[in-house]
């Protein structure tokens, strides 16, 4: 194939999986070589028609959010998620917890006249998503290597084991021994247990397992002190949505 | 003379965040000018509301991934501050290494990457990688040492890992300390010296505009103030962090997502060159020697200029960061744990200069460590005030030029406050009612 036109696009989002791109900077250059960025706003003013590739940050918020993704989804041949917001709604549906009156009525005060804002839905809710890019921020080596088979056509590897056999592998002494909080057991691996590796707990960015078994995790957490609300609580910090 | 005018420069690029620039004359009269802030709220304060403080700065990291450093160590003092939790010395030590590199790898990103495309007429920094090679390499270079420093001390470079509340889950080896620091002295030095010189070459392309504004920074009596230190406005001194409400007066405007900012005048400027204003005296001398190099001399009143202090405080944090490393080595790296144990609950502040400017977190905690009421005010929304009242001096000014120029100097203005539009729309004002 020649040259695969690639675009990137935010939504409702930190721009931090963008940014992670940009810190790729040993690859960059020749990452140049193979792909032709045709769009990516926070970086350069062109704009496109179509592409072969469309990388999405962030998550569905607003009904300007829906018109738009299904305005990519319609000119690119492959959308790819990047990263929780997207992925899974992420940080950012943690605001579905409360109901839409209490948002309302607590943030906006007396200001009422805002923008329209709807719960948070993942990109899948809208429009089919073709491949993720989990973590927040998203995995730089799992964004190369979903690009990389992609450019290939080949189908880039999905993960679906816990952050636990990762961690193992990497010799750390686990977190919850140390009488941390973690969520290592339920988390898609794919990170290399990056936070218990530099001695923090698991926060479940990359999302769950999909065989998750939520009453053992909580009864885990419940034998290392947590209780069930804390322990629950804690579980949607990125994963809202998915633990419903 | 032209009478009328209509810009509207929809989701402005090369900025983070979603922002319009909105510019309207009928009949020889100024009707708009205005940044427009389209960017959707993400709700943060609702978002914490109930959340242990172990998960708080986890959390107000992901406001804004490009000052998600400055978000967690704003946090981290709030929280330390309303929980009565004491760091040590070399908990300091490492955060303030952490500030440097954190606001010398945005600077780099900002000027070169963002901003630089505009002085050599091309749309992107792309082209760039053919015609200027050795700067793109420099400053890809230089962005990977600030990189470095983030992943070795904190984990990651964007939305760090190992700063906690009470200190860090990890210590660094002081062999990887020296290996970082001899980087920092052999390779990004005359880096940062080579691009002082490119960026040297372009400052007569910066456009002519002056429009005194009050100066609002960090300020402290020990050094460039950065990490840590009290609140200074040129217009009227110093401030307890405590005060903060007192000098952001936030309001909301209809044309933003994000709450305006005003003190002792109708806007105020936050970011790199109000803190080169107002503490340009404690500059060490690599930055110094910069300054002089790029011709900005304080006080300077040129918003454009804004990415030159940021090239000046790319040497400075870089020879700072190099500084504290030494200290840190000399004095011996201790293995210590984190300060966990609540003394006492109730309001905490804290404030940090991010790359764009004074960055304030005020938190407060109930009897059970858990979040009761957040308030966080951020610079881009500082700025916004100051961005329209700039842009209602400018087009006047420049009103004979072509709609394009005046466009193109228009974007250039506000790319110059390297607006961070996604942290301005955390949230709008809240209160816990229940
Ligand atoms: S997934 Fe995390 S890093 Fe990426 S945009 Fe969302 S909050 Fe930011
Ligand atoms: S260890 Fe857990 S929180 Fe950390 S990156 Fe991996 S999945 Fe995310």
């Amino acid at each position: 194939m020649s040259k695969p036109k690639i675009a990137f696009f935010d939504f409702t989002s930190c721009e931090g999986c963008q940014l992670n791109k940009l810190n790729l900077e040993n690859d960059l250059l020749d990452l140049l070589e193979l792909v032709d960025i045709v769009e990516f706003r926070e970086a350069m003013d062109d704009k496109a028609d179509e592409y072969d590739i469309a990388f999405i940050e962030g998550s569905i918020s607003t009904p300007t959010c829906i018109t738009r993704i299904h305005d990519i989804r319609r000119r690119t041949k492959i959308l790819v998620a990047l990263g929780a917001c997207a992925v899974q709604g992420g940080i950012n549906a943690i605001k579905n917890q409360h109901s839409a009156d209490w948002v309302k009525e607590t943030v906006y005060g007396e200001d009422k006249y805002l923008f329209p804002s709807i719960p948070v839905q993942p990109i899948s809710a809208v429009v089919k998503v073709d491949y993720e890019v989990r973590g927040c921020p998203m995995s730089t080596p799992e964004f190369l290597h979903v690009l990389k088979s992609l450019i290939l056509n080949r189908k880039p590897e999905i993960f679906d084991h816990a952050v636990c056999v990762e961690c193992k592998l990497k010799e750390n002494e686990c977190v919850l021994d140390k009488g941390m909080f973690c969520l290592g057991p339920i988390t898609r691996a794919g990170c290399d247990a990056i936070c218990p590796t530099f001695g923090q707990y698991c926060t479940g960015c990359r999302g769950v397992v999909s065989n998750i078994n939520k009453n053992g995790a909580v009864e885990m957490l419940k034998q290392h002190g947590f209780s069930t609300k804390e322990a629950l609580n804690r579980m949607k910090m990125f994963c809202t949505l998915e633990l419903e | 003379m032209r009478k009328n005018l209509d810009i509207d420069v929809h989701h402005l690029t090369r900025v983070e965040g979603h922002g319009n620039i909105v510019v309207n004359m009928k009949e020889g009269v100024l009707e708009k000018a205005q940044l427009e802030i389209v960017e959707a709220p993400r709700f943060f304060e609702a978002i914490l509301k109930g959340r242990n403080f172990h998960e708080v700065a986890i959390i107000t990291s992901r406001i804004c991934g490009i000052c998600s450093l400055g978000h967690q160590l704003t946090s981290l003092k709030a929280t330390e501050d309303a929980l009565g939790l004491d760091i040590t010395r070399q908990t300091e030590l490492l955060r303030r290494i952490l500030v440097d590199g954190a606001t010398f790898q945005s600077n780099t990103l900002h000027s070169l990457f963002l901003a630089a495309p505009d002085y050599l007429d091309v749309g992107s920094v792309f082209p760039l990688i053919n015609t200027h090679k050795d700067v793109v390499l420099a400053a890809l270079r230089l962005k990977r040492i600030a990189n470095e420093i983030g992943e070795l001390i904190s984990g990651r470079a964007v939305h760090p890992i190992a700063c906690v509340p009470g200190g860090f889950t990890q210590i660094p080896s002081a062999k990887n300390l020296l290996a970082l620091k001899n980087k920092l002295v052999n390779e990004a030095i005359p880096d940062a010296e080579f691009i002082v010189d490119v960026i040297a070459s372009l400052v007569e392309k910066i456009p002519v505009f002056s429009r005194e504004t009050e100066y609002i920074s960090v300020k402290s009596e020990k050094e460039y103030g950065l990490y840590d230190g009290d609140i200074y406005s040129s217009d009227s001194g110093s401030y307890k962090v405590n005060q903060y409400l007192e000098i952001t007066n936030e309001f909301v405007v209809p044309h933003s997502s994000g709450k305006h900012a005003k003190f002792n005048r109708s806007s105020y400027m936050v970011g790199a060159l109000a803190r080169f204003n107002n503490s340009h005296n404690q500059l060490n001398p690599l930055a110094k020697a910069a300054a002089e190099k790029l011709g900005l001399k304080a006080p300077n009143y040129n918003p454009y200029m804004n990415t030159i202090a940021q090239v000046v405080e790319i040497a400075h944090c870089i020879a700072s960061s190099i500084e504290l490393i030494d200290t840190l080595l000399d004095e011996g790296l201790k293995n210590e744990k984190p300060n966990q144990e609540p003394t006492k609950y109730g309001r905490g502040f804290g404030l940090t200069e991010v790359p764009r400017g004074i960055l304030f977190h005020d938190y407060t905690y109930n009897k059970q460590g858990k979040i009761e009421k957040v308030n966080c005010v951020i610079p881009t929304g500082q700025n916004l005030a100051n961005i329209d009242d700039d842009m209602k001096k400018l087009v006047p000014e420049i009103i004979e030029e072509t709609k394009e120029q005046i466009t193109h100097k228009l974007e250039m203005l506000v790319r110059a406050y390297d607006p961070c539009i996604s942290c301005s729309v955390h949230v709008l004002n809240v209160e816990f009612i229940e």
